[in-house]
């Protein structure tokens, strides 16, 4: 369904960039407003009370104002500043034993009632199709409460001068130190959020997450070859000051990786020297390696062979049109001794790591949010669920990892954070590499593909150096590597101390029909995997 | 608000550039009204209903550009839209590549809308879901799937009296039935203009067979292998690399179209002589506006002819800073074939496999157009003309450049995400791993 207006970003390297942007554009100055909470209660108080009326057994009411500023750059040009704005309600009921979902953009008592009627309409009509009735874990009423991501400076407050200025920094640094092109962005994300239900909550929720991602490329014209590295920034859950780049967060080591602040301009001038650097790496020779991986990279792969194979309304078959299902399947997880990965591997599902895209206090089903364990040990203990499905794996309670990217969209189960351990021992990535006979160290995320199951995978990074006999023997290219999840999992041999923890992310994470976005982090310190596959991926045409 | 017919959306749209003190002022309108129902587990799980229209307004001082959108059209909102764009405009940096609008353009007539398409209602859609619903209940076995319809409009108007209007129908539907025990996987999907052309009983029906035919498939070693490509298995493909077709790329050097020590290998043949690739907003198969965002006008395009490489996109920008014709970027490709069914050419194979779909496509290497996928929902070993048994999934690492140069045999094109792709025998179609997924 095409609700959605899309910002096309030409010319970056490797053709479009589509954007899904939800809502209108607005001024500046919008963006620094909110919705009067006096407003939001009463329209929700009449939403609740037609609901109780017209005889639904649960309702909740979602008043949303989600706002967006993107700054769009290519070399020193700024190409494009939105600003957009979605105001509405979404209305869910369950009727019948059955959901029904409506939205209305109108922000007064008539449209949200009759949203209600309507919600109530469509939950009757599906009610036919319906074997089951809906059953809902409980979730205690918290009566009037707020939060905000824990920001220092936000970011819709920052003026459009010194965003434009920083990006042109960046621009400049990338193209004084060899790069032919770049493109650099900014977008900030704004969900100011109102929740109410029949159970008696009431909660007001501030978000915050901004991205500032660059590409940049440097093209060799007698090969005609071109070679491309992208910036190594995580998305989060924070102000205007990740963008501070403070030494304390930098990474030494065979390029600046960064922990909770980011320099984008240090790492603009270095992806122009490593993608200069490309045209004349060796070619990998395929074979077996071990692959050290940087948190930079491996949130990628947590995120494909972890978190959505683990999501239980994919292992149900909710998603199976689309997304797909899972290899994870309940009987697995109810065997209890299901090897997920090696005794190394502990893997963890968040929504309340500070700095996290995840971070919220509540879901969008009222549900508190918690950390909880996924893999154990090496083990499957557990999945991510919602209140209408926890009761399969025999839980009485949610997880809190419900989410909507609009007021127009139904609210369904989205990833946590899910993020791997750091390992207990003291391990540095150096005294890991050092160990390391045959291997590659690859840092960022690149290439990424996996089957509906989840089971077999390839994914390639933006910088990769060759490992041998313990020591960093220069750059390769062509690299990617290809294993299934739990082969992959069951080879991690090592993991670094939790002084190299650090986080990635995906902003813009697909799933649904129609499809909604969502954000998402996975932390994890640098780790090994030994005998992975590497294939060449150099053809001629 | 419904539909709006060509008077009332040049009125509107008028009434704001009337407000207009800008340099330059440009409107679009565009609206949609459309259903939706998704299913799973053989049960409706959501089903939605949307209405929205929205106008954009673009003014601009010179090359300082601002681009405001509202939702609401008493004339104090559009003039208070008309205001704000105008106050952004003044605030934002110049834009250097700002290309001044277009005046009155000629465009051709319109084919995308179809009444019927505009007519379903609710019954019909939970039909739709019935009808893979039921049959698959019967068997045993388990559906999900989902079911969209669209009736939209486009519209846009300047202040240098460029007026275009476009109305648009659409119908998708999609499933996958699955078998209980979980071992057998068929999908099948449909997309048209006019409904009258959905047969979503039929569509199911393929995916039922597909989904008993392939329980227990076999593990077979990667390698190259003759493949009968269904169209769904390499629209992505194709899209994908005609989406590199740009002559700015090219020029950056950064196109897989760049030659080695600079120039475009535009006016080369890369491909095998069977392969035509054209647009045509009037393609009763594949219709689409006959005018682009900016108001360029679509006219038919052959991109590829006969294998070689006749015309690449070109904005207005870098047209004009190159002294060249610009080329709007279409909106759908028809790619050319033979007469043959898909059954045709299962026959003609000796041995290789049939792929119903391919899923997760990724880029690996942009300079050969490398990708990456998946095989899904229906992967055959054929032998001497005959489906044999089902196989397990595989990976493949494989270009579209070298795909459609080891060409075998075309058949009939069908419709699939709003292009015409015909079914095709490819030769060492390059698999490079197993997958166990189902």
């Amino acid at each position: 369904m095409e609700r959605r207006d899309f910002l096309k970003i030409s010319g970056i390297g490797m053709g479009t960039l589509v954007l899904p942007v939800i809502g209108r554009p607005i001024h500046a100055a919008e963006l620094q407003s909110q919705l009067s909470l006096s407003v939001k209660k009463s329209l929700a108080d009449a939403g609740l009370a037609t609901a109780r009326k017209l005889g639904a057994t649960y309702a909740d009411i979602r008043i949303g104002r989600y706002l967006n500023q993107f700054v769009v750059t290519r070399e020193d040009k700024v190409q494009n500043i939105v600003n957009t704005e979605s105001m509405g309600v979404g209305v869910r009921v369950i009727n019948n034993g059955t959901w029904g979902f409506a939205a209305t953009s109108g922000l007064n008592a008539d449209s949200v009632t009759s949203a209600v009627s309507n919600a109530v309409n469509i939950a009757k009509a599906n009610s036919k199709y319906q074997e089951k009735p809906v059953v809902l874990a409980p979730v205690d009423g918290v009566g009037e409460v707020s939060w905000r991501t824990p920001i220092k400076k936000n970011a819709m407050e920052i003026p459009i001068k010194d965003k434009v200025d920083m990006l042109m920094e960046v621009n400049a640094a990338a193209m004084g130190a060899g790069a032919d092109f770049i493109n650099s962005i900014l977008f900030l994300v704004n969900e100011q959020k109102y929740f109410a239900s029949t159970d008696g909550s009431f909660i007001d929720q501030d978000v915050h997450r901004l991205w500032a991602p660059f590409f940049a490329t440097a093209i060799d014209k007698s090969t005609g070859k071109f070679k491309s590295r992208n910036g190594i920034s995580a998305p989060v859950g924070m102000g205007w000051e990740y963008l501070d780049g403070r030494d304390e967060d930098k990474v030494a080591g065979v390029t600046t990786r960064y922990d909770k602040s980011y320099d984008m301009v240090e790492d603009a001038r270095n992806a122009a020297m490593q993608a200069r650097e490309k045209h004349t790496a060796k070619s990998v020779e395929p074979g077996k390696y071990d692959l050290v991986l940087d948190p930079s990279h491996l949130w990628l792969t947590i995120h494909e062979s972890v978190g959505h194979p683990l999501e239980l309304d994919r292992v149900l078959g909710y998603e199976a049109n689309y997304a797909g299902t899972s290899f994870a399947t309940i009987d697995k997880w109810r065997s209890g001794d299901f090897q997920y990965g090696s005794d190394l591997v502990n893997l963890v599902a968040d929504k309340t790591q500070k700095g996290s895209l995840g971070y919220v206090a509540y879901d969008d089903e009222g549900v508190p949010t918690k950390e909880w364990d996924l893999v154990q040990d090496g083990v499957l203990v557990n999945y991510q669920a919602i209140r209408d499905q926890v009761q399969v794996i025999d839980e009485e309670r949610s997880h809190g990892c419900c989410y909507a990217d609009s007021w127009s969209s139904v609210q369904f189960q989205r990833m946590a954070n899910v993020s791997l351990k750091p390992g207990k021992e003291k391990l540095s990535v150096d005294d890991m590499i050092k160990d390391v006979e045959k291997g590659i160290y690859i840092v960022g995320s690149g290439s990424f593909s996996i089957d509906q199951q989840r089971y077999n995978m390839q994914f390639g990074g933006q910088l990769y150096y060759e490992i041998k006999d313990g020591e960093i023997a220069g750059m390769l290219e062509d690299v990617t590597y290809q294993s299934t999840s739990t082969e992959f999992w069951n080879s991690c041999a090592a993991i670094c101390d939790e002084s190299d923890y650090r986080l990635g992310g995906s902003f813009f994470d697909g799933k649904g029909e129609p499809s909604q976005i969502s954000a998402v982090s996975h932390g994890s310190s640098t780790a090994r995997f030994n005998g992975i596959n590497v294939i060449n991926s150099s053809r001629k045409i | 608000m419904a539909i709006l017919n060509e008077k009332d959306a040049m009125a509107l749209m008028n009434k704001a550039l009337g407000f207009s003190k800008a340099d330059e002022c440009e409107v679009n309108l565009n609206g949609n009204v459309g259903g939706n129902v998704r299913y799973a587990l053989n049960t409706v799980t959501t089903s939605g209903y949307v209405d929205d229209t929205t106008m954009v307004v673009q003014s601009s001082f010179g090359k300082k550009v601002g681009t405001t959108t509202l939702n609401q059209f008493d004339d104090d909102s559009i003039e208070r839209a008309v205001r704000a764009s105008e106050e952004l405009a003044r605030l934002a940096p110049e834009n250097p590549e700002y290309m001044e609008n277009l005046g009155p353009q000629e465009y051709l007539e319109g084919k995308g809308y179809v009444k019927a398409t505009a007519a379903i209602d609710p019954d019909f859609r939970a039909k739709a879901a019935a009808n893979s619903i039921v049959p698959s209940r019967e068997k045993g076995l388990t559906a999900a799937g989902f079911f969209n319809d669209q009736d939209s409009f486009q519209a846009l108007a300047n202040k240098k009296g460029l007026k275009a209007y476009y109305r648009n129908t659409n119908v998708d539907f999609s499933t996958t039935i699955r078998t209980e025990d979980g071992t057998g996987s068929g999908w099948a999907s449909r997309d048209y203009n006019d409904v009258s052309k959905l047969d979503t009983a039929e569509a199911s029906d393929i995916a039922i067979q597909k989904a008993l035919m392939s329980r227990d498939a076999k593990a077979i070693e990667p390698g190259k292998y003759t493949v009968i490509m269904e169209p769904a298995a390499t629209v992505t493909l194709i899209g994908n690399m005609a989406g590199g077709f740009d002559k700015r790329l090219i020029d950056e050097g950064r196109s897989f179209l760049t030659k080695e020590g600079g120039g475009s290998k535009v006016g080369e043949k890369l491909f095998d002589e069977r392969v035509t690739l054209v647009s045509d907003p009037q393609n009763p198969d594949c219709p689409y506006s006959p005018w682009a965002g900016d108001g360029q006008a679509h006219n038919k395009q052959v991109w590829i002819d006969k294998g070689v490489v006749r015309t690449v996109g070109c904005s207005r920008y870098w047209a004009a800073e190159n002294d060249l014709e610009p080329v709007p970027v279409p909106n759908s490709f028809a790619m050319e074939g033979g007469d043959d069914s898909l059954e045709e050419l299962v026959k003609s194979v000796r041995r290789g496999i049939l792929v119903t779909r391919t899923w997760y496509i990724r880029t690996v290497d942009p300079q050969t157009q490398l990708y990456t996928g998946l095989t899904r929902d229906g992967t055959f070993y054929v032998e001497n003309g005959e489906i044999k048994y089902p196989v397990k999934n595989l990976r493949f690492n494989e270009s579209p450049i070298i795909m459609l140069n080891n060409i075998e045999r075309l058949g009939k094109p069908v419709r699939i995400n709003g292009n015409m792709v015909p079914p095709m025998v490819i030769r060492d179609f390059n698999f490079t791993s197993l997958s166990d997924a189902v």
